[in-house]
């Protein structure tokens, strides 16, 4: 069979399956639609966080710019799972003991104001949005590179999917179509790591084999092999190699964990268990799904980066044999050039491929001996890693038809539990907490269908005209969300004393100071032209680029709450038993409103 | 600033300590050993892989796992030791 039929039918399986899980379960009350009814056992709700969380962004990019980035890309590692430690202590089983729906409606409760509700509303909107348009885009992409459908076509498809499941279904259908997607993505990373781990080193498991030895015979690791195969074209060493410098990198994996703690879609999960205990060790079972692809990555990175220089440098370096000839290029090769996500261009006009860094001088001096006129692979496209991998490795069909499935699964499920994020917010926090108090249940669960079926338009028309800034803004809704709900979520519960002008002027605060410093390096509202410093290393505060300012924005916001706290009346009495009640596990009940 | 309320107290006080504990540990596996000890510890080797390195990218990910476990875990003891478990 060839692969194009046997991904439609792979897809369509799943895509048959999503759809028959979200008829089953379809939702009859609020409690239904925001929280799942409350039931959702931890360990199916830790999987269903695994796919809601590991967006398109993990599944498709992060190997690739861990074999770019090699070291440095730790910290996005590090950061998108540490980010669980502090949710699973600092605020998952408090929010689930208080017991409400929604983030923002745990702080206008707990600041005792509609406007600190309406301020996290805004926070929660412009972190969510930033990360959905990703999504949506992945889908598009996805679709057109594996089905052949055009883009925009991909994007109506995945749209339609997703108003299905999730106004239908709201919490609850997305909950159980969450599980089916982790199965489907987590089977689609790891089978083809599995078999490229074991041609490389003999080792099945890509955890260990990473740390092998190579099976060519050499005796060489397989990361000592890879830094000489990367530092003799030039390139810097694989295992020391940073971003940015190692405050940046310091600075960037903590805005990147209190990011992850801070996202309301995240947050939200842990409300639909049925106790304080199961949300603690739910943010457990989440973490062990979410390390099995965090911890293959890595392999998966290094190993295609090796693959890649082995298939282009054949033989000696700088040797007229030693390159790969254009006209022997393999097949994936050709298939990549047609997406032109990989590009070739002959500068010494020799028919053969030379891959190195002319960026180096000391590389391009030696290279110019060779009569080499430049590095000649011109684009190398991150996203290729892993949408490549089984081809490069020479997998089966039906690998490579998984792993289409796995990538539409990864970005489809996080768009749905972010978009649930916001229509809720929009339903609950704006509609029934603040301009519409007395609207009846039946009422407000039409008003959430409504608002999905909004927000999926909206990030949909986002996805079709996606603003400049979408591709590389991922990173900064989680410094978003990490400057204005994490601190204050975590004032709300750990320092009593905190009050209503303490913590909006600090969420306002955390905010303002993370989105002027992205835009003054960056362009105001990501507009070209507008920034008043350059987007480069001298002009960064303390070297820290844009995307990794959320830690400092918590910082800001913390420093201002507690002063403006300290300079303004205590909260009122029954606010602090509030406190006391929400950190004490017992007597929680099922989530209200 | 805080009432002392008897056991609850003791309750907070013990879930504070069990915090600060987990969140040194955190600390130093991931900012500690994979970042600004990495080029310190890579000297040492853990197999194929140097150790500083194998923090940032492996290391650090299952101590956080068993953190979380260990946490819940302790916690559970806790609430039943000052008698506020659920159920």
């Amino acid at each position: 069979m060839d692969l194009k039929t046997l991904t439609y039918i792979v897809v369509g399986a799943t895509f048959a399956l999503y759809l028959g899980i979200a008829f089953w379960a379809r939702a009859g009350s609020t409690g239904e639609f925001y929280v799942a009814g409350g039931g959702i056992h931890p360990i199916a709700n830790g999987m269903a966080t695994g796919a809601d969380w590991m967006s398109a962004a993990s599944f498709i990019s992060m190997a690739g710019l861990i074999a770019y980035n090699g070291y440095g890309a730790s910290l996005f590692l590090m950061g998108w799972t540490g980010g669980y430690v502090l949710l699973a202590m600092l605020l998952a089983p408090y929010l689930r003991k208080f017991g409400k729906f929604t983030v923002p409606e745990f702080i206008g409760d707990r600041f005792y104001s509609n406007t600190a509700r309406i301020v996290a509303v805004i926070c929660l909107i412009l972190a969510s949005i930033t990360y959905v348009i990703g999504q949506m885009k992945g889908v598009g992409v996805a679709f057109s590179r594996f089905l052949e459908v055009d883009y925009d076509t991909g994007l109506y498809i995945g749209m339609a999917l997703v108003f299905f499941y999730a106004t239908l279904g709201g919490m609850k259908g997305i909950t159980y179509t969450q599980i089916a997607q982790y199965v489907v993505l987590i089977f689609a990373y790891t089978i083809p790591a599995i078999f490229i781990s074991m041609n490389l080193t003999g080792n099945p498991l890509p955890q260990l084999g990473l740390g092998s030895t190579m099976a060519d015979g050499s005796g060489m690791t397989l990361l000592a092999k890879l830094n000489l195969v990367v530092t003799e074209l030039g390139f810097k060493e694989y295992t020391t190699q940073t971003i940015a410098g190692r405050l940046d990198m310091f600075v960037y994996t903590l805005s990147l964990m209190i990011g992850t703690a801070g996202l309301p879609h995240v947050i939200v999960r842990f409300f639909t268990v049925p106790k304080v205990s199961d949300a603690r060790s739910s943010a457990g079972w989440a973490l062990v799904f979410i390390a099995i692809l965090y911890t293959t990555a890595p392999a998966v990175g290094a190993m295609a980066r090796l693959n890649l220089h082995a298939t282009i440098q054949t033989g000696e370096i700088g040797s007229p044999e030693g390159n790969l000839s254009y006209e022997e290029r393999p097949q994936w090769f050709k298939n990549w050039e047609k997406t032109g996500l990989l590009q070739f261009e002959d500068k010494n006009g020799d028919g053969r491929i030379q891959y190195y860094n002319d960026k180096n001088p000391e590389m391009a001096a030696k290279a110019e001996g060779f009569g080499w006129k430049g590095n000649e692979m011109v684009k190398v496209d991150r996203d290729i890693i892993v949408l490549a991998n089984p081809e490069i490795a020479k997998l089966p069909h039906w690998v490579i038809a998984l792993v289409a499935a796995g990538g539409l699964a990864a970005a489809l499920s996080t768009a749905a539990g972010l978009l649930l994020a916001i229509s809720s917010a929009i339903s609950h926090d704006l509609l029934k907490g603040v301009f519409m108090k007395g609207i009846s249940e039946k009422s407000e669960l039409r008003a959430g269908r409504i608002s999905m079926a909004g927000a999926i338009v909206v990030a949909g028309y986002l996805g079709l005209n996606p603003p400049g800034f979408a591709a590389g803004t991922v990173a900064i809704a989680f410094g978003l969300a990490g400057a204005s709900i994490f601190p204050a979520l975590m004032l709300g519960i750990f320092y009593k004393r905190m009050n209503k002008e303490g913590a909006i002027a600090g969420m306002i605060a955390g905010i303002s100071v993370t989105m002027l410093y992205v835009f003054q390096h960056k362009g105001i509202l990501f507009i070209k032209g507008t920034e008043f410093l350059g987007d480069l290393g001298p002009n960064w505060f303390l070297g820290i680029q844009p995307n990794a300012f959320g830690a400092i924005g918590a910082i800001v916001n913390f420093a201002v709450a507690i002063m403006v706290a300290k300079m303004t009346v205590e909260p009122p009495q029954h606010i602090q038993d509030l406190v006391e009640s929400i950190r004490t596990p017992r007597g929680a009940g099922g989530a209200t409103h | 600033m805080e009432k002392p309320q008897g056991s609850g107290d003791a309750y907070w006080r013990a879930t504070l300590g069990l915090l600060t504990t987990v969140l040194i540990i955190w600390f130093v596996v991931s900012f500690g050993f994979g970042i600004i000890l990495q080029p310190m510890l890579d000297s040492i080797m853990l197999g194929g892989y140097p150790l500083g390195f194998w923090f940032a990218q492996q290391g650090s990910i299952y101590i956080f796992v068993a953190l979380i476990f260990y946490y819940a875990h302790r916690m559970g003891q806790i609430d039943r030791e000052h008698d506020v478990h659920e159920d």
